[in-house]
């Protein structure tokens, strides 16, 4: 039975070059500061970094594992926080929030060597942890 | 920035306009895009695999991205806002929130269309990124007429605050001068190293202090130092940064032939070439009319002379 304060088990997400440039083509985001690091220095950044439709996936991703596969996503929503550059490490952690029917809102931290990445939400329902 | 009337007109305007015209997704949802994202993202979910595999609900704006030489349409109202306030040197762009509600499972095969409207636009608010305005479009998603997703999705559009001036190095941080040290910084104005030296009991002693440790005379005098002795110990300072330093910078901790020990930075020294027992010579630094700071040197095999 899913309580309010249950923890998820944290994910990690090694935020290699492949994976930042590999999940911006997944996501058809082909903005040059997701795969061309000469670009992305020239416009400011350190290195090319992690895209935002990226983040919405990597959130669902670590709430429906938790979940289990019965469940409904029904919302995400995410605010942005630093940037996640290549070669950072992203650590997702999270807890219940509140419970009402069969609805869990879920809050999620994905913090990297720079601070809060994402910090967000997801009402989600069908859980079977 | 106050902002004049017809920016707050062109904002109303697209407001007005309300829903763009949809734009089709290239594709219908499919099973190999579908696979492209889970493997990217690692998702392993069995319901967004097989033939009745269903899409993942965060890859809902993956269906209408506007490709690699795509571009926004002509009535785009996030477009339009953008333009607006690019020409009025809100020029910089940082997404600040995503929020995304799905309606219901989507399947293989279905057709997406997707229209965008402003929300609001809030401003001007002063940011740790800079003067900005904060821009809310919301995207809704169709399957023919049935609307299966929204999105609401807000940027802040800014011009970069100006970089703060550097700090001014300063070269040295100054001592503080007591009426205990004042002999000492006294001495190194007048080109000596003074120990403090008790006139009852005749024990040296540094760093100064109003009474005699041995015998607690107070009324202490000095002795002028030699300016030659030898590394009793030392650290490599790395970290953190000093004012004024040039890192790494060797501290040492001096035993002076008169046999008191006196902290210094050792000048112009390689740190692997410093030793323990090595010797050292005073050098005397004058850094403006009022300071002249006492640093070390190590001493060559020849140098013998006196101080000053």
């Amino acid at each position: 039975m899913t309580e309010v304060g249950d923890v998820l088990p944290e994910l990690r997400i090694e935020a290699t070059p492949t994976f930042v440039v590999s999940t911006a083509l997944a996501t058809r985001d082909f903005q040059d500061v997701h795969h061309d690091r000469d670009l992305a220095i020239a416009k400011g950044s350190k290195d090319i970094f992690v895209n935002i439709l990226t983040d919405t996936g990597l959130v669902q991703r670590f709430v429906s594992d938790w979940a289990g596969p019965d469940a409904l996503v029904k919302s995400i929503s995410i605010r942005l926080g630093v940037p996640c550059y290549a070669y950072d490490t992203l650590v997702f952690s999270g807890s219940v929030l509140s419970v009402e029917g069969d609805d869990v809102t879920v809050s999620v931290i994905a913090r990297g060597q720079l601070g809060d990445h994402v910090i967000g939400t997801v009402v989600i329902s069908g859980v079977t942890a | 920035m106050t902002m004049p009337a017809e920016f707050f007109e062109t904002v109303e305007k697209i407001k007005a306009m309300g829903e763009s015209g949809p734009r089709a997704a290239r594709d219908p949802v499919n099973l190999p895009m579908i696979n492209n994202w889970t493997e990217a993202i690692g998702d392993a979910n069995p319901r967004y695999t097989g033939p009745d595999a269903e899409a993942p609900p965060a890859m809902i704006q993956v269906w209408t991205m506007n490709g690699l030489h795509g571009s926004r349409s002509a009535d785009d109202p996030l477009g339009l806002m953008m333009a607006e306030l690019d020409a009025r040197g809100f020029e910089s762009v940082v997404a600040t929130n995503c929020d995304q509600v799905y309606h219901r499972r989507l399947r293989l095969g279905e057709r997406l269309t997707v229209t965008t409207k402003l929300e609001t636009v809030i401003g001007p608010k002063t940011t740790g990124l800079g003067e900005g305005w904060f821009v809310t479009t919301r995207n809704i998603w169709y399957s023919g007429e049935e609307p299966v997703a929204e999105m609401v999705f807000r940027v802040l559009k800014f011009k970069p605050a100006p970089k703060a001036p550097p700090v001014e190095p300063v070269r040295v941080t100054r001592p503080m001068i007591s009426l205990d040290t004042r002999f000492f910084w006294d001495g190194t104005q007048a080109g000596e190293l003074r120990i403090q030296r008790c006139p009852a009991c005749g024990t040296l002693r540094h760093p100064p202090g109003p009474m005699c440790p041995s015998c607690g005379h107070e009324s202490p005098e000095y002795v002028v130092a030699s300016g030659r002795g030898e590394i009793f110990s030392y650290v490599v300072h790395h970290h953190p940064a000093v004012p004024g330093k040039k890192l790494p910078i060797v501290i040492a901790l001096v035993e002076l032939e008169e046999g008191v020990r006196m902290l210094g930075e050792l000048l112009d020294c390689d740190p692997a070439e410093v030793s323990i027992g090595s010797p050292v010579t005073l050098a005397l630094t004058r850094i403006d009319d009022d300071l002249t700071l006492p640093f070390w040197r190590l001493a060559s095999p020849n140098d013998q002379r006196r101080l000053p």
